[in-house]
């Protein structure tokens, strides 16, 4: 059990060891000075590509919920004619499926802000350590110059204690990036293999649209009956006074305009 | 004194608030020590807030080390175990 020093200490400890081992490793304290700086600038190389890769992540998830954003609408309207037609079933049933995608798209919003917040921290990241790196390549060559080896010492381990602190803990942040960015990645890939087997498709509109064909039929449908009813109507003026003769008897003349006008109002009656 | 908060960067500190951030962090390592989630999360922020608060960040090019390293903000309890060890940090 270590003895109580708080937690500040101990990860302070941690980070110091790691750059004395390495400040032990050199023969000469100013081959430290460059072989550090070859390290700094294959991190500052390192960190770049991971906020390219974060943020190939995020527009990734940006196009996935534009796709399911689009069919979120698309079975709002068609949920909207349904009920114009009258069919709350197949309303119903269309806002079902919205609700469905609406769970994923909250789940990428989600994976989209997470990745976002991990990309800012990365560049602020990298910016520090860019810094820190310039103006360790100052420090560097002002000791080079200066100093011999042995007086060299005290301030190469000073700078490199320091850059060594923020390389670790900018390859931290870069390895809690690639984490996040692997997960998230992994999820991605799910939902573009669901989009394109189709399954997604099903998910939005059934194996065959089958709401948007209810819809198209039920339209086509509407035209026929449409089209059926003025026939009807028609032919209705043209044999109306016998039949109204026959079944109204006795009624007299006044009666045989009405059935004509009857069938206009049933006709306008019918869901447009 | 400088303090650093990893993910954020360092913060110049004064040394009066040295007992103040020790005693918030004997809470927080004592949180780390049971293992106790519902009581590290408070305590993680309780100290940082403070840092934040007495502390001034340091200018980035400022090369000298912290005496005092802190886990991120949203650090999980495996987190800060692995900081303790030195499997947290990355070889190089």
């Amino acid at each position: 059990m270590v003895a109580p020093m708080g937690v500040m200490k101990r990860v302070t400890m941690v980070f110091r060891a790691k750059a004395n081992k390495a400040l032990d490793r050199m023969e000469d304290p100013r081959e430290t000075l460059d072989y550090s700086y070859q390290t700094q600038l294959e991190l500052l190389q390192k960190v770049r590509r991971g906020v390219a890769d974060v943020a190939t992540s995020r527009k990734r998830v940006e196009l996935q919920v534009n796709t399911l954003n689009q069919n979120a609408a698309k079975l709002d309207r068609q949920a909207r004619d349904s009920l114009a037609a009258g069919r709350e079933d197949l309303a119903r049933e269309a806002l079902t499926r919205k609700a469905g995608l609406q769970t994923q798209l909250e789940d990428l919003q989600t994976q989209y802000a997470s990745l976002q917040s991990e990309e800012e921290k990365l560049t602020v990241a990298s910016q520090r350590l860019q810094a820190k790196v310039d103006a360790f390549r100052t420090r560097k060559e002002t000791i080079k110059a200066t100093y011999t080896a042995a007086e060299a010492q005290t301030r190469i381990n000073e700078a490199f204690t320091g850059i060594s602190e923020e390389m670790g803990d900018v390859g931290l942040a870069i390895q809690r990036a690639e984490d996040k960015t692997a997960q998230m990645q992994a999820r991605a890939g799910a939902i573009d293999e669901l989009m394109a087997s189709g399954a997604l498709d099903d998910i939005v509109s059934g194996p065959h649209d089958d709401i948007q064909a209810e819809l198209d039929r039920m339209g086509a449908g509407h035209g026929v009956d449409h089209e059926l009813e003025r026939m009807k109507a028609e032919l209705a003026q043209g044999s109306a006074p016998r039949q109204i003769e026959g079944g109204l008897a006795g009624s007299g003349d006044g009666a045989s305009a009405e059935p004509a006008r009857a069938a206009d109002p049933a006709q306008a009656g019918e869901p447009e | 004194m400088i303090v650093r908060i990893l993910g954020e960067g360092q913060f110049e500190v004064p040394e009066a608030a040295a007992a103040e951030l020790n005693e918030l962090d004997g809470t927080l390592e004592a949180a780390v020590e049971r293992n106790d989630d519902a009581a590290f999360r408070p305590a993680l922020a309780a100290l940082l807030a403070r840092v934040r608060a007495v502390g001034s960040p340091t200018e980035a090019d400022d090369l000298r080390p912290s005496e005092l390293i802190i886990p991120q903000p949203d650090a999980t309890m495996d987190e800060v175990h692995k900081l303790l060890t030195d499997e947290g940090l990355i070889p190089g």
